[in-house]
């Protein structure tokens, strides 16, 4: 039997033990002697969030078909046993082994969102691996960063080894193969770096040099060394059908965030959305043959025994055999009373037809993203979705039986004026007067309407990535505005509006658009006591601002201000297809009020085709 | 049909919560592709009962759960089935058909066996054994159990149906289920305040070993294990 890292004693004192246990249904267990490397995947945040990431199952899956990698997992520890694994020095341990991930060849940390970043420190620290990576000798593993942030390297570059920069799927058999050798060859830490920093999308920090302007923009960013490419090169899954994708994931015993088969239908996005990170860094917009997501929904179900299978990708309604997809999965799934989740449909006939066959009308609610209040402002960001479109689709729904609507917005867009704040509420009020115009016997008692907004974040690699963001002032005074119009309405009484906390999102705007001095920072932060950023019981801001503060940097330069066309960004050296020069056109024409067609309506020349595959080659098939 | 289930839950899955392995066992039943019925409705679930949660921590070679299936594999192949997609520390061990009409599992459970051993590092004093054995012989041994009207003295005494000692293990058969549930660690905690040494629940290994329904009288106990009250299918 497995023997676990941790005593009963530790074990039953803390909340939820089985995040520390391992042995989940399809983890996987190899002889550790038949094994040259051994890789810990990290997603650092804690178990049931981490575990509900598709990312890491895909990795987990590629890397252990391999007979001489074994792959393992480890999570943040939560707040109550890192408590004691600091106070009794136990090393950080991967699930599947229960051995001391110091001890691995690799640990790579998937980096999915900005408020992690502490957390990243927590892993090290706790797994007892030099913070820096500079300090690291031949004990240690090589840690390797990857995920959407990725994108911005830079605040995290002291902490990591190296950088993926693109879709593990593709390069890193090619990374572990070098590895071995340079193991085989007995050389050191950085003839390995200098060989990796050759695998097209591997970034090494440590091999460039950053200089800056006396104004602390960024003069220049340069290789040191002839290994190291002026540009890297994100990696992409030309063909998503033939690859890789797990057919028995792992299926934890606690409820994890996404308890069910997740079954990613394609890549990328053909919308792009000006403020949308995603549907700039994932293009080409590329869809998975619909034959291997049937065998794939069929395959996953019955060896995870999950009674719900949900399709996962940025924007569903896009996927152009949708309907023979959603069809089959009708069939297969109601005779086994296993649920059918469809996130990020479009409102139209369609999905109203569905929706009402898979769940209860009842007690389901729309969902509609129009991110803006106002027309203008939704062509600003180039979201194509009209005030016409959701009245007919609410109209459609409340006629079917729906009654609960949820929206969503951004506050702080580029251009905002008070006329669009007040958009907002105007649009709920519509909503509502669109249900009461259903007759009273027809419809679902009151109807009830959600509003969200969440504060704009401009991030890398969007059109939006010149832009100034608000102050906190300026994003609480903009929900003030929202709420106090809201009250206006005639309705008001069926409107309910929620809005994110300011303090939080102006730390992930430093932190994504910030350079390698924000680092610094990021570890006197979490030396003070900074831990799950992203819980907001947990987040604090006082020390974050403190620890800013003692490091000399000045939070409104990442910010506040507005940056000049031809400023040199800390993540320039990454080339992701998308040509500067595209997103570029795209600032103006969001300044202009102009807006670009999707992908399938006429193809603007993003630079992407340069993959030679997805959207971008479908009409020459 | 009404199937009775019984498996063990050892090792690590001790640290499975109770919900948590309800939510398990479904998925165990619907990858071995056991046809089992659905209750009506929207938002059907699985018609199963467990008869008696098992405390986190504790392990156990007597649980069980009892399902409806609208027909059943034979027994061997339906332990074969479920065996071949479990995990490490579950083991299916019968599979029984059980009578029409015969009650489900938790409203019958009367009793449950358990064997408790000390851990390696808990320090005891030597004579333990035999300050057991004077507990035991005492003809009344009166807690505070915490119920639903707050606090109350109970006298536990009559619930111990055998304690013994056995080569270091503490082998007891205590009442269970709906009426009267008295639990191992209760027990101990009990005997430890009254000798006069702390038995924290964290000191104990506490293994269940059978639940078992009682067919006798009111004055005459007859207990029997829940899996002889179904048969095998062929
Ligand atoms: S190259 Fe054209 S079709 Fe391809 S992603 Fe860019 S805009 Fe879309």
């Amino acid at each position: 039997m497995r023997k676990l890292a941790l005593s009963d004693e530790i074990l039953m004192s803390v909340e939820k033990p089985a995040r520390y246990i391992g042995g989940e249904v399809n983890a996987v267990m190899k002889d550790k002697k038949q094994i040259d490397i051994r890789f810990a995947m990290c997603f650092p945040d804690v178990y049931e969030i981490g575990m509900s990431h598709l990312g890491i199952q895909i990795l987990y899956d590629m890397f252990n078909r391999r007979e001489d990698i074994w792959c393992e997992r480890v999570y943040s520890p939560w707040i109550d046993m890192d408590k004691v694994l600091r106070e009794q020095r136990i090393p950080l341990f991967a699930l599947e082994s229960q051995e001391p991930i110091k001890d691995f060849d690799f640990l790579g940390i998937t980096i999915q969102y900005e408020m992690c970043y502490t957390n990243i420190l927590q892993v090290l620290d706790l797994a007892q691996i030099p913070l820096e990576a500079a300090k690291r000798t031949k004990e240690h593993p090589f840690v390797i960063g990857g995920g959407p942030c990725a994108y911005n390297p830079e605040p995290l570059a002291d902490f990591f080894d190296l950088f993926y920069i693109g879709e593990g799927e593709t390069q890193y058999f090619h990374l572990m193969d070098l590895y071995k050798e340079w193991k085989r060859s007995g050389g050191t830490r950085e003839d390995f770096l200098k060989q990796a920093a050759q695998v097209p999308g591997i970034y090494v920090p440590s091999l460039y040099e950053v200089h800056y302007k006396e104004d602390g923009t960024i003069a220049s960013m340069m290789p040191v060394c002839p290994e190291a490419p002026e540009k890297v090169h994100k990696q992409v899954v030309v063909d998503v059908t033939d690859t890789f994708y797990p057919k028995k994931p792992v299926v934890p015993f606690i409820k994890a965030t996404q308890d069910r088969v997740v079954l990613e239908i394609q890549r990328g996005c053909i919308r792009g959305c000006r403020f949308c990170q995603a549907g700039m860094l994932y293009r080409p917009a590329r869809e998975r043959d619909l034959e291997m997501l049937k065998e794939y929904a069929s395959e996953m179900l019955k060896n995870t025994g999950y009674e719900e299978i949900s399709l996962s990708s940025l924007s569903s309604s896009d996927y152009t055999k949708l309907e023979e997809l959603v069809n089959f999965l009708i069939e297969e799934c109601s005779p086994k009373k296993i649920n059918i989740s469809l996130p990020s449909l479009r409102i139209d006939a369609f999905s109203l037809d569905v929706m009402g066959k898979v769940q209860d009308v009842k007690k389901s609610s729309l969902t509609f993203a129009p991110e803006a209040g106002t027309q203008r402002l939704r062509d600003v960001i180039n979201k194509g979705l009209t005030e016409e479109v959701i009245l007919n689709g609410a109209g459609q729904a409340f006629e079917g039986g729906w009654s609960r609507v949820k929206l969503y917005f951004m506050l702080g867009l580029p251009t905002e004026e008070e006329e669009d704040m007040k958009g907002i509420a105007a649009l709920a009020e519509k909503i509502a007067e669109r249900y009461y115009e259903v007759p009273k016997d027809q419809r679902n008692g009151k109807c009830q309407i959600v509003v969200s907004t969440s504060f704009f974040v401009p991030k890398p690699f969007t059109p939006f990535q010149w832009a100034p963001m608000c102050t906190k002032e300026e994003f609480l005074h903009r929900a003030y505005v929202v709420n106090h119009e809201i009250k206006e309405q005639k309705n008001k009484k069926s409107i309910k509006y929620n809005w994110h906390e300011a303090d939080v999102t102006v730390l992930e705007g430093i932190l994504a658009r910030g350079d390698r001095r924000i680092g610094s920072a990021v570890r006197k932060a979490y030396e003070k006591g900074c831990l799950f950023d992203s819980w907001s019981e947990y987040f604090r801001n006082e020390l974050w601002q403190e620890a800013f503060a003692q490091c000399g940097i000045d939070v409104d330069f990442y910010t506040a201000r507005v940056r000049a066309k031809d400023e040199v960004f800390p993540w320039d050296f990454i080339d992701i297809g998308v040509s500067r020069a595209f997103l570029e056109r795209e600032w103006d024409h969001a300044l202009h009020g102009n807006v670009t067609k999707n992908c399938r309506q006429g193809c603007s020349g993003c630079g992407a085709a340069v993959y030679k595959g997805g959207v971008c080659h479908e009409h020459q098939n | 049909m009404n199937i009775r289930i019984k498996f063990c839950k050892t090792g690590s899955l001790r640290f499975i919560s109770h919900l948590d392995l309800m939510r398990y066992f479904q998925k165990v039943l619907r990858r071995a592709e056991i046809d089992i019925c659905y209750s009506e409705g929207f938002s059907p679930h699985m018609i199963m009962s467990f008869a008696s949660p098992l405390s986190l921590g504790l392990t156990s070679r007597g649980e069980y759960v009892d399902i409806r299936v609208h027909k059943a594999p034979s027994s061997a192949e339906a332990l074969e089935r479920m065996n071949a997609v479990t995990v490490e520390g579950m083991e299916v061990l019968r599979f029984r058909r059980l009578p029409e009409q015969s009650k489900n599992a938790m409203s019958i459970v009367a009793a449950a066996d358990y064997e408790v051993r000390f851990r390696e590092e808990q320090k005891l004093p030597k004579e333990w054994a035999e300050k057991l054995a004077k507990y035991l012989e005492q003809p009344a041994i009166c807690i505070q159990k915490e119920t639903k009207k707050g606090k109350q003295e109970v006298d536990i005494r009559p619930w111990i149906y055998a304690c013994s000692v056995r080569e270091g293990v503490i082998d007891m058969q205590l009442s269970a289920g709906s009426v009267h549930n008295l639990k191992p660690e209760l027990l101990m905690q009990s005997f430890g305040e009254w000798a006069g040494f702390a038995v924290p629940a964290s000191a104990l290994l506490i293994h269940r070993t059978e639940l078992y329904a009682d067919l006798g009288t009111e004055t005459e106990r007859k207990l029997v294990p829940l899996e002889e009250l179904g048969e095998d299918i062929g």
